[in-house]
């Protein structure tokens, strides 16, 4: 099992199957939507595989050695040239409690979002050639351990989004692709500066007694393998740490997406086709925080701690300027896209406890929040499919004619408002709990529950006008759900209902992991104390 | 089988009737049967649940926990483990009991009052789904599950409530059921993290224990204090407890079973029973604001009640006041009393509810009873239940009321001659002579005099059986022969001189009321309470009890019989009376007016706050990212100005002048040899003489 390269699998596979996919005629459509759903299914076996054979005990984070399912080569080795000398990549993978929830989540997401792109009819080769490409780089950035192989993954996932939106989407979906892409790319600028300064500062050793700099992501986290006079490293007094620290939380930012940085998302979502929202809000989002949780708190921990008030705070402001803007949306669309960024604030807060609760509490709001959106993309979508509006006060009383679509809805419903006995109860507890244990962000903690609060007045708002109330005439042909939305929202509720009853499940397989990032987060000293 | 085993089964049965219920409603007529069969056997197991802790394990407290998330020892914080579990103690028995058997009756009930509804069988897996819930609520030995378990409650009502969702009031009571009560519940939620933070545990009784070895939240008195009244916003949420008690008579949209069970029964009791559960963290000063919030909920809404028309909604705020008068007889250290009172209001309340559902069932949906009258004749023995539930919410003598509101009194008068406060005891007495006042008002206009509406009166008809049992068995439970041989005194009954006990409290002496200081035991009256009082206190209700009784008798007459002064015998004129007093009677008749300071204040606040952020969402934020890439697109097209004029300019003006250079040279260029020759000599001698002169 040891040899068989199961990451390579999982990441590039969708690759082989859009070369396929080319190579097939484009009216054979049945077949091309087989072969990516062949595909996507694969993905969850194999990340079941990985979650069977996943080693609780190994914490990961910081150590390489307790990573797990390692694939380590040269990949790029160029001698050297001028003053930058020998250019040597690896291609490295490998996985930690932190980052499996997330290939989870992205292996469910992208087998449920081929279920639902079943409906696309415009080009469909294309279409799926793009899907592809996307999932391959949305699990690459979750398994890389090379900054150089993580930035082209990072890269990979925005240019097929350009086009799934750009092409495939709503009135204006230039407009918002356009805007999605150009946000993204600023950001993408700022990760790659600082991505060359961390390469100009840190140095590996080879075999042969030689230093060469490195894209080692791990050789990165220890203050040991810095230059002297790196532009980022912690022994240069002049050293540019802040600003780079910056940059990469501005450049994960603008994916999560934090306030200021949000508005690309709801027109992104609004003129989305439903698959891709789901895709954007199930598992593009938590790139940002799981950039922010890998590199940034890491790479920079001191920083990350003289900062972590504000992260706290700009968490606060995510959840409640989100729940807010939300509750006066009138698009179903756009309020979900609202709510998402509201619940992606509990993510941040989590992460600003630095302690286990916290960290467990953000990485699960990660995955909770990932399966939660995702259902409630995809509700819109069911009514959208049926209705083609998306106007909240057009609706009323569909609870009489679509009963079961209204019973998945006020699950789907209850569990974004973090209802006990469903998944976002948990990650929201720990979240809270985690974050009021930590006496420097204790206020912020505590007005964050408002959140809770704006959640459940916006969403039972929502309830009540799209679903209750006297049947609007205008819907009485609206038929109920059909077999293939089953199939996108029952697996979900049972995610959703499993989690909630024994999130045991997700916290026990991160836990090891988080408690090393705690424990390397408290002893930020190496870098500290190499500060003199 | 084992007591735990027992609760878990009990436990899980209402979850499996929901489940099966829900599903197999969705092909069969008879699903409901599933639900149904299944409370019974809930029922039949809480008896033997009952009867084996209290003849068997009178004294102990059963705990069983397991554990539910593991993180092991973690930095920062040390191990920690969160566990689940159930702890039996007589409390959590009684009440079990009684949330079964209401449960059990008012799904009976059902069977008839909710023949022919579209979603029969959804109905029933919903009153599923709320019996789990509440008896998580009742079983839980940790908070953590009691705030679970809370938010499944609010959910099933939520759910009940806005049953018919068809009628926008519905909708409305039930959003607004949800959210009111997550304005509670986030403090109560605070109050957990407080806990969690200071203690590392959920579990009740290790909280009791670290607070008892003198461990607090950040080291002070005042943080315990504000802790448990954090705690205790919960209560005021669920309890419908002043300032949160708006959603409670709005509630009533829901069916009026539902409102039996849950919205006067046994739900809003859940925040009673919470403090009953936190009682012993509880300090002198978060008692004293318990009391005062008690006392508030108890006055408002009875003073609502004297002029609702609405036979649900005078129930609810009865409903309202009695919850505040338990919660004040926990504030005043009544705790046995608060107990005993939430047990006998359980049964005598639900019977009231479901009497008033057989009533409006009969009467076709007609809830003004304004437009009722003579009943009695037509509805015997919906009269006669009614009648004597009536009896026992106002305390008259023979009743269960009567024993449990006497030693909420007795509390109030003793906590005066103690502490010197008056305020409890008036509240207390009014509000008891303006409960006897509107529930008489009730019944007379439902039942007695001549029919308002002849039609519907001529259609009316008694309830069927299955209606009828409930109210029955209810009100029989409303005697005082079930909890004690003394109709005057319930010290002696089982109940209180074994059963319910009060609890040893944990707070640091410093902070409780005098009077709940411990003191040595020789030499004390034989009584259970020596534990957690002083013998002063034990005393002081005891002389207490004897006036008590006459005056809250006294008080009940008084307001009995203004009740058919006015609308029995017409010696008074209520409408006459109204007019005089306009602005006291309109303030009443509208509720205080709370409503609509909640819903223009924070409703309309929130809304204008959010529109006002979607405004600023969209022009300003977004306008700062449309606007940068609109300078950016000026400024392309400004240096694409300058690249086609400046830059190009310049590469053409240099092509243009070479050419022009061109044209002038090109004139040298004849094509004859000789002045070529010329040419190049002539050059030649100017390089000759350019570089001779270096």
């Amino acid at each position: 099992m040891a040899s068989f390269p199961i990451l390579s699998w999982i990441t590039l596979l969708p690759i082989l199957g859009m070369v396929i996919i080319l190579f097939i005629p484009k009216t054979q459509e049945k077949a091309i939507k087989g072969l990516t759903l062949l595909i996507t299914s694969v993905q969850v076996i194999l990340s079941i595989v990985i979650l069977a054979g996943f080693n609780y005990s190994k914490g990961g984070v910081f150590d390489a050695s307790s990573f797990q399912f390692i694939e380590k080569f040269r990949w790029i080795d160029i001698e050297g040239f001028s003053w930058i000398g020998r250019i040597k990549i690896d291609y490295y993978l490998g996985i930690d409690g932190i980052s499996v929830p997330l290939i989870f989540l992205t292996a469910i997401i992208s087998f449920i979002s081929t279920l639902s792109s079943f409906s696309i009819n415009k080009s469909v080769k294309g279409y799926f050639a793009m899907f592809l490409l996307l999932d391959t780089g949305m699990m690459g950035v979750f398994v890389a351990l090379d900054f150089f192989l993580f930035y082209i993954f990072w890269e990979l996932m925005l240019l097929p989004m350009y086009f799934l939106i750009g092409i495939w989407g709503g009135p204006r979906r230039e407009y918002a692709a356009i805007k999605f892409f150009l946000y993204t790319l600023l950001g993408s600028v700022f990760i790659l500066l600082a991505i060359i300064g961390l390469y100009f500062s840190t140095q590996e050793t080879l075999a042969d007694g030689t230093k060469v700099f490195t894209f080692n992501m791990i050789s990165m986290m220890d203050p040991a393998n810095y230059t002297a006079t790196g532009i980022l490293s912690p022994f240069n007094p002049n050293n540019l740490r802040f600003i780079a620290f910056l940059g990469l939380f501005i450049g994960f930012a603008i994916k999560i997406p934090m306030f200021p940085f949000h508005t690309w998302l709801p027109d992104a979502h609004v003129e989305a086709p439903t698959a891709i929202s789901v895709i954007l809000a199930g598992v593009l989002l938590k790139m940002g925080t799981y950039g922010i949780l890998r590199i940034n708190y890491t790479m920079f921990p001191e920083i990350t701690k003289q900062l972590i008030w504000y992260i706290a705070l700009f968490g606060a402001i995510n959840i409640i300027y989100g729940a807010l803007t939300a509750m006066a949306q009138k698009d179903f669309k756009k309020l979900i896209a609202y709510s998402s960024i509201s619940h992606m604030g509990f993510v941040l807060l989590g992460m600003a406890s630095l302690n286990t609760l916290g960290i467990s509490g953000a990485v699960l709001q990660m995955f909770n929040h990932g399966t939660i959106t995702a259902m409630l993309f995809l509700i819109v979508g069911v009514i959208y499919d049926r209705a083609h509006t998306r106007d909240i006060d057009g609706f009323g009383g569909l609870g009489v004619q679509m009963p079961i679509y209204t019973g998945f809805t006020t699950l789907a419903f209850f569990a974004a408002i973090g209802l006990p006995g469903l998944s976002g109860f948990i990650s929201e507890a720990f979240v809270f709990l985690g974050s009021f244990g930590f006496e420097s962000i204790r206020v912020i903690a505590i007005i964050s529950t408002l959140g809770i609060l704006l959640g459940a007045g916006y969403m039972l708002w929502t309830l009540q006008r799209i679903y209750l109330g006297k049947l609007n005439e205008k819907w009485t042909q609206l038929p109920d759900m059909d077999f293939r939305e089953y199939a996108m929202l029952v697996p979900l509720s049972l995610i959703i209902i499993f989690l909630g009853v024994y999130p045991s499940a997700m916290l026990d397989l991160m836990n090891t992991s988080v408690n090393s990032m705690v424990q390397f987060l408290s002893e930020s000293g190496k870098f500290l104390g190499s500060i003199k | 089988m084992d007591l735990i085993t027992l609760s878990v089964i009990i436990l899980f049965i209402p979850l499996l009737g929901f489940i099966l219920t829900l599903f197999a409603g969705m092909k069969f007529k008879w699903a409901f049967l599933i639900e149904n069969v299944l409370i019974v056997l809930g029922f039949i197991l809480s008896v033997v649940l009952l009867y084996t802790k209290l003849s068997g394990y009178l004294d102990e407290n059963i705990v069983s926990e397991f554990n539910w998330i593991n993180f092991g020892v973690v930095p920062f914080f040390g191990e920690i483990i969160v566990k689940l579990g159930i702890k039996l103690d007589n409390v959590a028995v009684i009440m079990n009991f009684t949330v079964f058997l209401i449960s059990m009756v008012v799904h009976l009930f059902s069977i008839d009052y909710m023949k022919g509804d579209k979603r029969y069988n959804r109905y029933f897996a919903y009153l599923g789904i709320f019996t789990f819930s509440m008896t998580g609520i009742v079983f839980t030995h940790n908070v953590l599950m009691m705030y679970i378990f809370w938010e499944l409650v609010g959910l099933s009502s939520y759910l009940l409530i806005g049953f018919w969702f068809e009628k926008k009031s519905a909708s409305d009571a039930s959003k607004k059921a949800f959210i009111v009560n997550r304005i509670g519940d986030l403090g109560m939620f605070a109050g957990i993290l407080m806990l969690f933070v200071t203690y590392k545990t959920f579990s009740f009784q290790e909280i009791f224990n670290a607070i008892g070895a003198g461990q607090l939240p950040f080291n002070s008195e005042f943080w315990l204090t504000i802790t448990g009244l954090l705690l205790f916003c919960g209560a005021i949420g669920k309890s419908a407890q002043f300032p949160l008690h708006v959603w409670l008579p709005d509630a009533m949209e829901g069916p009026t079973p539902v409102s039996a069970l849950i919205h006067a029964a046994t739900m809003v009791a859940a925040g009673v029973y919470f403090i009953v559960r936190i009682f012993p963290i509880l300090t002198g000063d978060a008692l004293l604001v318990i009391g005062i919030i008690g006392a508030i909920s108890a006055f408002i809404p009875a003073t609502i009640a004297l002029t609702q028309n609405d036979i649900k909604r005078v129930l609810a705020y009865s409903t309202v006041s009695q919850l505040g008068y338990m919660i004040m007889a926990l504030g005043i250290g009544a705790y046995v009393f608060a107990f005993f009172h939430l047990i006998t209001h359980a049964f005598f309340k639900a019977c009231l509810f479901l009497g008033s559902g057989s009533v409006i069932h009969s009467m076709h949906h007609e809830q003004d009873i304004q437009k009722m009258g003579g009943l009695r004749k037509k509805m015997p023995v919906t009269y006669a239940t009614f009648l004597l539930a009536t009896l026992a919410l106002s305390g008259i003598p023979l009743t269960s009321g009567f024993l449990s509101k006497d030693g909420i009194l007795a509390g109030t008068l003793a906590y005066t001659s103690l502490t010197g406060n008056w305020f409890f005891t008036f509240i207390g007495f009014t509000v008891a002579a303006l409960t006897a006042f509107y529930m008489f008002r009730l019944v007379i206009l439902t039942f007695h005099g001549e029919p308002k509406n002849k039609e519907k009166y001529d259609h009316a008809h008694e309830s069927p059986f299955l209606m009828i049992m409930p109210l029955i068995l209810l009100s029989g439970l409303s005697i005082f022969i079930w909890y004690t041989p003394n109709p005057f005194n319930a010290d002696s009954g089982w109940v209180l001189s074994k059963w319910v006990k009060a609890p040893t409290i944990v707070t640091p002496e410093s902070a409780r009321y005098s009077f709940m200081v411990e003191e040595p035991k020789e030499g004390s009256i034989n009584n259970h309470e020596e534990v957690t009082f002083s013998h002063e206190y034990t005393h002081a209700m005891h002389s207490a009890h004897v006036p008590t009784i006459f005056l809250s008798g006294f008080v009940a007459g008084l307001g009995i019989l203004f009740a058919l002064l006015f609308y029995q015998w017409k010696k008074l004129d209520a409408d006459k009376l109204a007019a005089k007093i306009k602005p006291l009677y309109n303030l009443s008749y509208n509720k205080w007016y709370f409503d609509e300071f909640y819903n223009t204040v924070f409703v309309g606040g929130t809304l204008a706050f959010s529109n006002f952020l979607r405004w600023f969402d969209n022009t300003i934020i977004d306008g700062i990212v449309n606007g940068s890439a609109a300078l950016t697109r000026g400024l392309s097209k400004v240096s694409g100005r300058f690249d086609s004029s400046v830059v190009d300019g310049l590469v053409n003006f240099m092509a243009y002048f070479s050419g022009f250079i061109g044209l002038f040279i090109r004139k040298l260029q004849t094509g004859k040899v000789q002045t070529y020759i010329v040419l190049v000599i002539f050059s030649l001698l100017i390089l000759l003489f350019l570089f001779k002169s270096f």
